[in-house]
């Protein structure tokens, strides 16, 4: 995430005076009195615009998300060459939805299939695709998933409620370097004559890590 | 390095908790440390790969003690010295002592295209692949004090190349010395019973992505 190729104004402007703590009447202590503490020299040294802190935290809780990854797990569901160009390269496919730039994060996605099951992890640190899945939830980050999901997947499958029967291929994808990661998922049956839109409705975002299937809402698989 | 970063593999981290339907940012400061480091980011006084490896330096006891952010809040800290944009002391004391000069700072109206266009790990230069989808490798024996993305747990183990991502940035070195060393990347098969023994299932495999520099001819 450190390397932007842009021009950018040397603008500077710390007009706004910034104190979102109001709201937050009771004492900060630990990390949040450090973090306070930070941003106020950061701010201060003319490093950062706290309105320019705002506006990230509101497009990562409210803009970027994993609706983005579920329009084109169902896309790739009703329309088969979108399926094989997102396979082929799932890069230059995904930047047809407009969430990233096609050169600006490499993915690859890997689809599950009755014999195949795929999942994902970062074993060295905790890389997940931020465009299409927003970020990653607390478990993907915890030490006992990061350690866990590499030697024991089905056990980590099972904890998520999935029972992987014997003969199916577990095929775990440690995100080592910078390639990210999406699992297409089986379409589940009863689904036919559904419209891209219904579809997306009912991709999850653990479906897409690869520790969770789509489900058909009242039943089926 | 061999730290506690790297722990694939290991047991006792605890129970998995799933949380349902959870905040993004689960307390506020959580959201203030990840916006700082890529508005931090944007100045480009160091690389991702230098990010990583300031996370990676924190002590083991204090890093297994940490929660997330709070390790990203090390690491923010230990790049913004590192690198010269913040004095030990301005972080001890909490007063700018000095104004860092010449350092544009990211505006809210451009974070809409740094989300979009944030990285870029691919490079161009032309590099020969030393290896092709379908051979044998194995996976170097090493144990560099500084960065690596080849985890302990694949180090002297066989495997196959799956996939050629094509030419990359070399994290190893770049985290080290800022050279990126353009390599080819890529996706390399092992079986899950050459790296963890016969109790685990035939069936099952783990895919890691590796460079030239990280594999040997098997």
């Amino acid at each position: 995430m450190n390397d932007h190729d842009h021009d950018h104004d040397h603008d500077h402007d710390h007009e706004h005076e910034h104190d979102h703590d109001h709201a937050h009447d009771r004492p900060l202590s630990g990390p949040a009195l450090r973090v306070k503490a930070l941003e106020s020299l950061l701010v201060e040294k003319g490093l950062i615009d706290p309105k320019t802190l705002d506006e990230i935290v509101d497009t990562y809780e409210n803009k970027v998300g994993p609706r983005n990854g579920a329009r084109i797990v169902a896309r790739a569901w009703v329309d088969p060459a979108y399926r094989q160009r997102l396979l082929a390269d799932a890069t230059t496919a995904i930047a047809e939805f407009g969430y990233i730039e096609r050169w600006a994060e490499d993915m690859v996605a890997v689809e599950n299939t009755p014999g195949v099951r795929n999942m994902v992890v970062c074993t060295l640190c905790s890389c997940y695709p931020w465009p299409v899945l927003g970020l990653p939830p607390a478990w993907y980050k915890s030490d006992a998933y990061r350690a866990r999901a590499i030697v024991d997947p089905r056990g980590v499958l099972k904890a998520f409620g999935e029972d992987i029967p014997e003969d199916v291929e577990v095929r775990v994808w440690d995100s080592t370097a910078e390639m990210r990661y999406l699992v297409l998922p089986e379409r589940p049956a009863g689904t036919e004559g559904w419209t891209e839109e219904q579809l997306a409705q009912i991709v999850t975002r653990d479906a897409m890590v690869g520790v969770g299937t789509v489900k058909r809402p009242g039943g089926g698989t | 390095m061999n730290s506690i970063h790297d722990m694939g593999g290991m047991h006792g981290m605890g129970p998995l908790v799933i949380e349902h339907d959870e905040a993004v940012f689960h307390e506020r400061w959580q959201g203030r440390v990840f916006a700082m480091r890529m508005a931090c980011a944007f100045h480009r006084k160091w690389n991702a790969d230098m990010g990583r490896y300031a996370r990676e330096r924190m002590p083991p006891a204090e890093f297994l003690a940490a929660s997330y952010y709070e390790r990203a809040l090390y690491a923010l800290e230990r790049v913004l010295v590192e690198n010269g944009l913040v004095g030990e002391d301005e972080l001890a004391g909490g007063q700018a002592t000095s104004t860092a000069k010449g350092a544009p700072t990211l505006k809210p109206e451009q974070v809409a295209t740094i989300v979009r266009t944030r990285r870029r790990a691919r490079l161009d230069d032309d590099v020969a692949p030393l290896f092709k989808v379908g051979d044998a490798v194995c996976a170097c024996n090493i144990h560099p004090e500084g960065h690596t993305r080849l985890p302990r747990y694949a180090r002297g183990r066989r495997g196959i190349i799956d996939r050629d991502h094509g030419v990359f940035a070399f994290a190893d070195s770049n985290a080290m010395t800022r050279d990126k060393k353009p390599q080819h990347l890529y996706s390399v098969r092992f079986a899950a019973t050459e790296l963890w023994g016969s109790a685990v299932s035939p069936h099952d495999s783990a895919y890691l992505d590796l460079w030239d520099d990280h594999l040997e001819p098997a």
